[in-house]
């Protein structure tokens, strides 16, 4: 394997990776206050059909994704109506969200577009294009030069390529999802919201005696949450591809979720775990790359099922233990 | 003390949800600019109105009934079994090298043995979620998630590299030997009622009812049964009173995937006589809407599995005569979830006060 495929899949990663993060982090606040979401796929994909019908009927990818966050907050305001005010089971919830989203996405783009349950291509400023970084080779110096992109590319060093190809050029998305790492840890660990989001997952009742609301904590947490899938959801449709298709987010929701436990609920580790398992799909989808790495004959299948096997591994305890919030999925009821 | 007389608990809020769970589905049916009306006299008409549209829906039925007694199973040792879906493709794995493995002579020696192939493939995938949480405490839910997307890989790998016959290009295993046949409604009904030949409900649904008697027993009639029980009211009280969460937790998840596992002998051996892709189709997702519906009540699932059945078939029907997708009925299913599961206490709650201020006004007079 040489140097620019390496690069190629590098690129390729942060690409699948960048929905999973998101999403991710969407899980991150809401289980660390203590709600249980099994629905992040219902969200990314309400959003990804809504951001894709509006950025195509307004001409403007940036009304698409409002129009998906709206639409994932919407979802995430019943899953907290079920959990929170109702008290009612929040794995069923999810559930019940995943099918909704499932079905509404397809009966409503099969209403609006009449193609089979999808919406038209996105072109132009529908979909979110690749911002160039400064002082990277891309189309823009390709056309500042007058000479082809690729005989640019073939002269850079190493290090050039590795910054042009890999750093500059993707969406604004890729790199919001980036920020929203950082930005996550320090809300979690450097303010006071964060403290009482992390508390009221592990003893909401301390936190109920210290005279803060739960549920308006926990209602912020899925707030965010829903704020976040809505990203990760309008990526998918306007940025990864160009359109929505039917159950597009192919169990990415899932994934996510995998990639929470892996990372034990802590934001770094996500972005750890996030990249390797859209690593894992990124080989997937080269083959020919993914043979060359492993000394054996690796089935794609073994490849499409690694993030679910090891997580199931570190359930398992076998690597380290994986400890969800404590208070997590139980319903807060304020006296007995 | 009890708020509602069991009645309510278990006929009415169940019905209310549901009615709302239409209600809704009924405005997203205008929302896409269609009748309603129209559209339920066709559901009914396509599903329940003749013995063809009877033979679908019994179809249907029988796969509900399976899974929903899985997910029932395990709900009253308060474990979330999610992992119907990829028990039901393993078991499917099960009949399929059952019925391959022999040339079998005749359906009634095959059955018997592709129900017990689905059942031990069906098992063997809960079994290790099922050791991993009582033994390591995994969260049973994220487990069965992660192995119905494992199960689904196992039989794609399966079927592209070890059953798809050499001269295919399908992924899916050779045609199943003749004798694996199962009669179906038209073999089995002929001189009373005239199923067409095309329809697929065959004597898997009768399994299905046995299945629902004696999870009935089960659960209600044996020791084990009673300690399940006991150990989903209260774990710790159960612990106390000598009940190993060890054995209950294996032991229940064991029968739930099971059950969900025969699902197979329906589709694989009933329907298509061969095992392809995606064979289960989310039916393991509808055991938990038919077990909530049902109340975990083998007679309550056996309803809702046949109520579900008429949407799948009525589904169908709509999309075939109206421009309706057949999405509508995953729509539907979401809603019945999302009603009788998780915004149960919304229901509740203001019946339960209904109950209450009747029964104070009822004091107060009699005082």
């Amino acid at each position: 394997m040489d140097f620019s495929t390496l690069i190629q899949i590098l690129d390729s990663t942060l690409r699948l990776a960048t929905p999973l993060l998101l999403a991710c982090l969407a899980g991150l606040f809401s289980e660390r206050s203590g709600i249980f979401d099994i629905g992040l796929e219902a969200k990314m994909l309400i959003a990804a059909f809504f951001s894709a019908a509006f950025a195509y009927s307004t001409g403007s990818v940036w009304l698409g994704l409002l129009a998906g966050i709206a639409a994932s907050m919407v979802f995430a305001a019943i899953h907290g109506l079920a959990s929170i005010t109702f008290r009612g089971n929040q794995l069923i919830s999810g559930v019940a969200l995943n099918f909704l989203a499932s079905g509404m996405t397809v009966l409503i783009a099969q209403n609006w577009f009449q193609q089979g349950g999808r919406t038209p291509s996105l072109i132009g400023g529908a979909r979110f294009e690749g911002i160039e970084l400064p002082f990277a080779i891309g189309p823009n110096e390709a056309a500042e030069t007058g000479r082809p992109l690729s005989e640019l590319l073939s002269e850079a060093g190493p290090l050039q390529l590795l910054y042009s190809e890999l750093i500059s050029g993707h969406s604004i998305l890729v790199y919001v999802a980036l920020a929203a790492v950082p930005a996550t840890w320090w809300i979690l660990y450097r303010t006071r919201f964060g403290l009482r989001l992390r508390a009221v997952g592990e003893n909401p009742a301390a936190v109920d005696t210290a005279g803060v609301s739960v549920i308006g904590l926990r209602y912020a947490a899925v707030v965010i949450a829903g704020l976040l899938c809505g990203i990760a959801g309008a990526y998918l449709a306007t940025g990864l591809q160009a359109g929505f298709v039917k159950d597009m987010t192919a169990g990415r929701g899932y994934i996510a979720l995998a990639a929470l436990i892996f990372a034990k609920w802590r934001p770094w580790y996500a972005l750890g775990a996030c990249l390797l398992f859209g690593a894992l799909q990124a080989l997937a989808l080269r083959t020919d790359v993914a043979e060359a790495i492993f000394p054996f004959k690796m089935p794609v299948q073994l490849l499409d099922s690694l993030p679910y096997i090891l997580t199931v591994v570190i359930l398992a305890g076998f690597v380290g233990k994986a400890i969800p919030p404590r208070a997590g999925g139980q319903p807060y009821v304020k006296e007995r | 003390m009890e708020v509602m007389p069991k009645w309510a608990d278990v006929v009415l809020v169940p019905l209310i949800s549901l009615v709302l769970a239409m209600i809704i589905s009924a405005l997203v049916i205008l929302g896409i600019g269609e009748d309603p009306w129209a559209a339920l006299k066709l559901m009914v008409q396509g599903a329940l109105g003749s013995p063809y549209g009877w033979g679908y829906t019994l179809y249907y039925a029988t796969n509900f009934i399976f899974t929903g007694l899985a997910v029932s199973v395990a709900f009253h040792a308060a474990m979330f079994n999610i992992g119907g879906e990829g028990q039901a493709t393993l078991g499917g794995l099960g009949v399929a090298l059952v019925c391959l493995a022999l040339p079998w002579p005749h359906w009634a020696l095959a059955l018997p043995a592709a129900t017990l192939g689905a059942a031990l493939f069906g098992a063997a995938w809960a079994a290790i979620p099922a050791y991993l949480a009582a033994k390591r405490g995994s969260h049973i839910v994220i487990t069965t998630i992660m192995f119905n997307f494992i199960g689904a890989a196992v039989l794609n790998y399966m079927l592209v590299n070890v059953l798809r016959p050499p001269s295919s290009m399908d992924p899916a295993s050779a045609k199943f030997p003749d004798g694996t046949a199962l009669p179906s409604f038209h073999d089995m009904f002929s001189p009373i009622i005239a199923f067409p030949k095309s329809v697929p409900a065959n004597i898997s649904f009768l399994i299905a009812l046995v299945a629902c008697l004696v999870v009935w027993l089960l659960i209600w009639r044996t020791r084990f049964g009673f300690e399940l029980r006991a150990f989903g009211k209260s774990e710790s009280a159960a612990v106390y009173a000598g009940i190993s969460p060890t054995k209950i937790i294996m032991g229940s998840m064991l029968i739930s995937g099971a059950l969900a596992g025969m699902m197979a002998i329906n589709t694989v051996q009933g329907e298509a006589g061969r095992l392809v892709l995606n064979s289960v189709e989310g039916a393991g997702f509808i055991g938990i809407a038919v077990a909530l519906m049902g109340r975990s009540h083998p007679a309550g699932v056996l309803i809702a599995a046949i109520l579900f059945g008429f949407l799948y078939q009525g589904g169908a029907e709509l999309a075939l005569w109206m421009s309706i997708p057949r999405e509508l009925v995953v729509v539907i299913q979401g809603l019945v979830i999302l009603f009788t599961g998780a915004l149960d206490n919304m229901v509740r709650m203001p019946i339960e006060r209904v109950f209450l201020w009747r029964r104070r006004s009822r004091q107060a007079a009699g005082e």
